[in-house]
């Protein structure tokens, strides 16, 4: 009964985002307060269609209701509840109506917050959204209902992948759905603002923080992905340059890039028209990658269970998106204003480089990405493309971007003084040089490039405090001042500080990890024992751990360093019995910010005893490569909470201008 | 500077170009290079016995893993047969398979072919999910006639995932 409640809520979700887009539509041209208030409410009801029906395929995995072929195909009673819960998003259907849930979620977040902005600006934003949830929604309803039930329950449902039964990956698709699909309400202002023939720095200032939280979500997303893959598959890397992993950092990167030149146009009314393609070409690559994940055009390690028919159904709902609204795009912005002028150095330059350097490197990786595919299209050859392209491409980019960066927030808007910028910058490039200097001395094996990238990394951290210093004087006014100074820093100004501190630190963890990680790997008896590193590894003992819903061989690993015992792990192997597959539990010992990580693999008969095969890595400053984004996603959220943000001031601003 | 133009908006455009080309021209042919240089040919043992990779260039090769021929070694080597029906390669893999590696099952292993014909294996892959076939694996038996369906597949994957069509 409930699932049917649940079907009915979808099916009523889509009827309400038919109203919703209808009567904002008709709204923006009759200029009727009514039918925009009607258009609210749809979108607000939409919402909690959706929620409803979310809540009811939630229902039927808690309580096992295998008679719903999504759950009898994906879940298992034995399974622990948080991944009964989880499975709700677990699979490609399911995973369609959480996306479903964000995008009328957003959609009647921008209607119940966008109070203060422009009649006409409003009602296309709801009613755009409302399109978008009318497209995602009859895909879902028609071609991927999680709530069909099977005319025969089995008595036992199919389990979830047990790769996926992990914390981190339970909460993972929602962080990355919202970043996803936040981009989806920039997508609308930005189509709003070509309608309206209006992109002015009260638009981007309404823009950026619908940016920033989808891009706080994506940072936050992505790093538990990679979290994920770090400790769960057992391959010791955290990034695999797959094609499902570049579907996420997409658009990433390009809302990086649209949050830096909506600042522009915020200040200075410049590049609007770039703006508007940013906002728009953001929420593309999210739809790009809804399609590639599945799809199934690429093979990746990650991709849902394959399925072609839904590919051409998504590629259709991409093409007709992404056309119209760059159609769009080429009609009407060429009558947008162009804004201020700026000097070849100054802050609008620097910010024009970083969209320059984020969109090409974009460009790579997409090119990475769909290369497989243009190649076997024209010459039908399978090929991969794989690290050491990425490599080669995006590292020259981003390294040529993180050099510039500290230096852009210290320039002037308009006219900057660059020599006054070096100024200020030379103590943080000297401490960075040093830093580079004394790994490259102290740190075995010798690392030229290492030691370059890690030079590199504190000079991103020093230069954000650079910027911190000057903005409260230090060491030049009275330390009073600077003191005062530094409380009255408005919160945007922290947010920025914190998400480019936070790059220096990932880069330190990255470049630590990638250059002096150690691997080592023996099949080891009980009692046997390897080096890795400067640590000695020793399997004391192999014992078996039952589970919920497998069973698992645990080892018990010593891990000494000069004779004295460090640390103990547990890594263990499972095999889960409904699926018939088995995985590897890493076992991970902290030592500051470095890691040992220690995967216990296959047993093997050897002549005389049983053995295991154990990998150990030394994995130094690992840590950091996940900590450094989380301070990334904080920035954002600081700079989200700054009431600059706060949508009343631009309500006041809209009042000046009619005044 | 006077060989500038007059205009301001000429001034930003020449500024921007001039901010783009480089990037442009640094991205364009980092990509072309990468391209040419670091990208992976995919084959099936038939078709890497048509192409003949030189040994030490990295391909992938895709097949399905032969019924016993998978041999593990106590020290941590295993050695198994790929095959495509029409060819068969001896593959060396030194460490731990992936989870869903299988007797029967499609596997793509990424490493070069050794002077002795032998391929040194680096990374097997084979999927997280037991419903997968390696794409290009899939195809390429569907090209050569290989394919029978959902056959080759564990019996109660031809549900699939989508009771809902």
């Amino acid at each position: 009964m409930i699932a049917e409640i649940g079907s009915f809520a979808l099916i009523l979700a889509l009827a309400l985002s038919i109203a919703q887009a209808a009567l904002s539509w008709a709204a923006r041209w009759r200029r009727s307060a009514v039918l925009a208030g009607g258009g609210e409410g749809a979108a607000l009801a939409a919402f909690l269609s959706v929620a409803v029906a979310f809540a009811a395929l939630m229902h039927a995995f808690v309580t096992s209701d295998f008679s719903v072929a999504n759950v009898a195909a994906n879940s298992h009673s034995e399974k622990p509840l948080l991944y009964r819960v989880a499975g709700t998003w677990g699979s490609h259907e399911g995973s369609m109506l959480l996306w479903c849930l964000a995008l009328t979620g957003f959609g009647a977040a921008a209607a119940g917050l966008g109070r203060s902005l422009p009649r006409g600006l409003r009602a296309v934003t709801v009613g755009t959204q409302g399109l978008l949830g009318v497209v995602f929604l009859a895909y879902t309803v028609f071609a991927s209902n999680p709530l069909t039930r099977l005319a025969q329950a089995p008595v036992e449902g199919r389990s979830l992948n047990p790769l996926l039964q992990d914390p981190a990956l339970a909460v993972h698709p929602p962080f990355l759905y919202a970043g996803y699909v936040g981009m989806s309400v920039v997508f609308s202002f930005a189509v709003a603002a070509l309608v309206e023939g209006r992109v002015d720095a009260a638009w981007a200032r309404w823009v950026r923080p619908w940016t920033l939280a989808a891009w706080a979500f994506l940072t936050v997303g992505i790093t538990l992905g990679a979290f994920w893959a770090y400790y769960e598959l057992g391959w010791g890397g955290w990034w695999f340059w797959d094609p499902v992993e570049n579907a996420s950092f997409m658009p990433w990167l390009i809302a990086a890039a649209l949050l830096h030149s909506a600042v522009v146009t915020e200040k200075r009314g410049a590049l609007p028209g770039w703006t508007v393609f940013l906002a728009l070409a953001a929420f593309t690559f999210s739809m790009l990658g809804a399609f590639l994940v599945r799809s199934g055009v690429l093979t990746s390690v990650h991709a849902f269970a394959v399925d072609p028919t839904r590919g051409v159904l998504l590629l259709i709902i991409l093409g007709l998106t992404a056309g119209l609204g760059f159609t769009l795009f080429a009609w009407r912005a060429p009558s947008l204003q162009q804004g201020g002028v700026f000097a070849p150095v100054s802050r609008e330059s620097a910010l024009v480089l970083n969209n320059i350097l984020l969109t090409a490197a974009t460009a790579t990786v997409l090119l990475g990405t769909l290369f497989p595919l243009i190649r076997e299209a024209a010459t039908g050859e399978a090929i991969s493309v794989g690290p050491p392209y990425f490599n080669l491409t995006f590292t020259p980019l981003m390294t040529a971007l993180m050099i510039l960066l500290p230096v852009g927030p210290l320039l002037a808007w308009k006219r900057g003084d660059a020599r006054a910028g070096v100024k200020r910058l030379w103590w943080a490039f000297a401490v960075a040089v040093a830093v580079g200097w004394v790994v490259f001395a102290a740190v075995a094996p010798r690392h030229g490039l290492g030691a370059a990238g890690v030079a590199m990394g504190v000079w991103l951290i020093a230069g954000a405090l650079a910027e911190i210093f000057e903005r409260i004087r230090l060491f030049r006014a009275p330390g009073g001042e600077s003191w005062r100074r530094l409380w009255g820093l408005p919160r945007g100004a922290w947010g920025m500080t914190l998400a480019h501190l936070g790059l220096g630190v990932f880069v330190l963890g990255a470049v630590f990890e990638t250059t002096w990680k150690v691997e080592a790997a023996e099949a080891l008896p009980v009692g046997g024992s390897l080096d890795v590193g400067a640590y000695h590894v020793v399997l004391e003992s192999i014992a078996p751990a039952p589970g919920p819903n497998y069973e698992a061989e645990r080892g018990a690993v010593t891990v000494t360093k000069g004779g004295q015992v460090v640390c103990r792990a547990k890594p263990e192997r499972r095999l889960y019995s409904a699926g018939g597959q088995t995985t590897s539990e890493v076992g991970l010992c902290y030592r500051g910010l470095s890691h040992i990580y220690l995967v216990l693999g296959e047993r093997r008969e050897a002549a005389d005893q049983p053995v295991w095969l154990v990998r150990a890595y030394w994995n130094p400053w690992a840590t950091l490569i996940f900590v450094g984004p989380a301070i990334m996603a904080l920035g954002g959220l600081v700079s989200l909470s700054d009431r600059r943000l706060r949508l009343g001031v631009a309500r006041r601003k809209e009042e000046e201008t009619k005044a | 500077m006077s060989w500038l133009p007059k205009s301001p908006k000429a001034r930003r455009r020449l500024t921007l170009v001039a901010a783009i080309a480089p990037v442009l021209a640094l991205a364009v042919g980092l990509t072309l290079w990468g391209l040419s240089d670091s990208i992976s040919f995919f084959y099936t043992p038939s078709q890497a016995e048509a192409a003949k990779p030189e040994p030490g260039r990295s391909i992938q090769l895709g097949g399905l893993v032969a019924a016993g021929s998978v041999v593990k070694h106590p020290d941590g080597r295993v050695e198994f047969t790929v095959t495509d029906q029409q060819a068969s390669d001896r593959v060396v893999f030194q460490g731990d398979l992936p989870d869903l590696f299988r007797e029967g099952q499609g596997v793509v292993a990424i490493g070069a072919f050794r002077a002795d014909g032998v391929f040194e294996a680096k990374r097997v892959l084979a999927k997280h999910d037991e419903r997968y076939m390696p794409r290009e694996v899939e195809k390429a038996l569907k090209d050569q006639g290989e394919w029978y369906g959902d056959g080759q597949r564990p019996e109660h994957v031809s549900k699939g995932s989508g009771a809902a069509e």
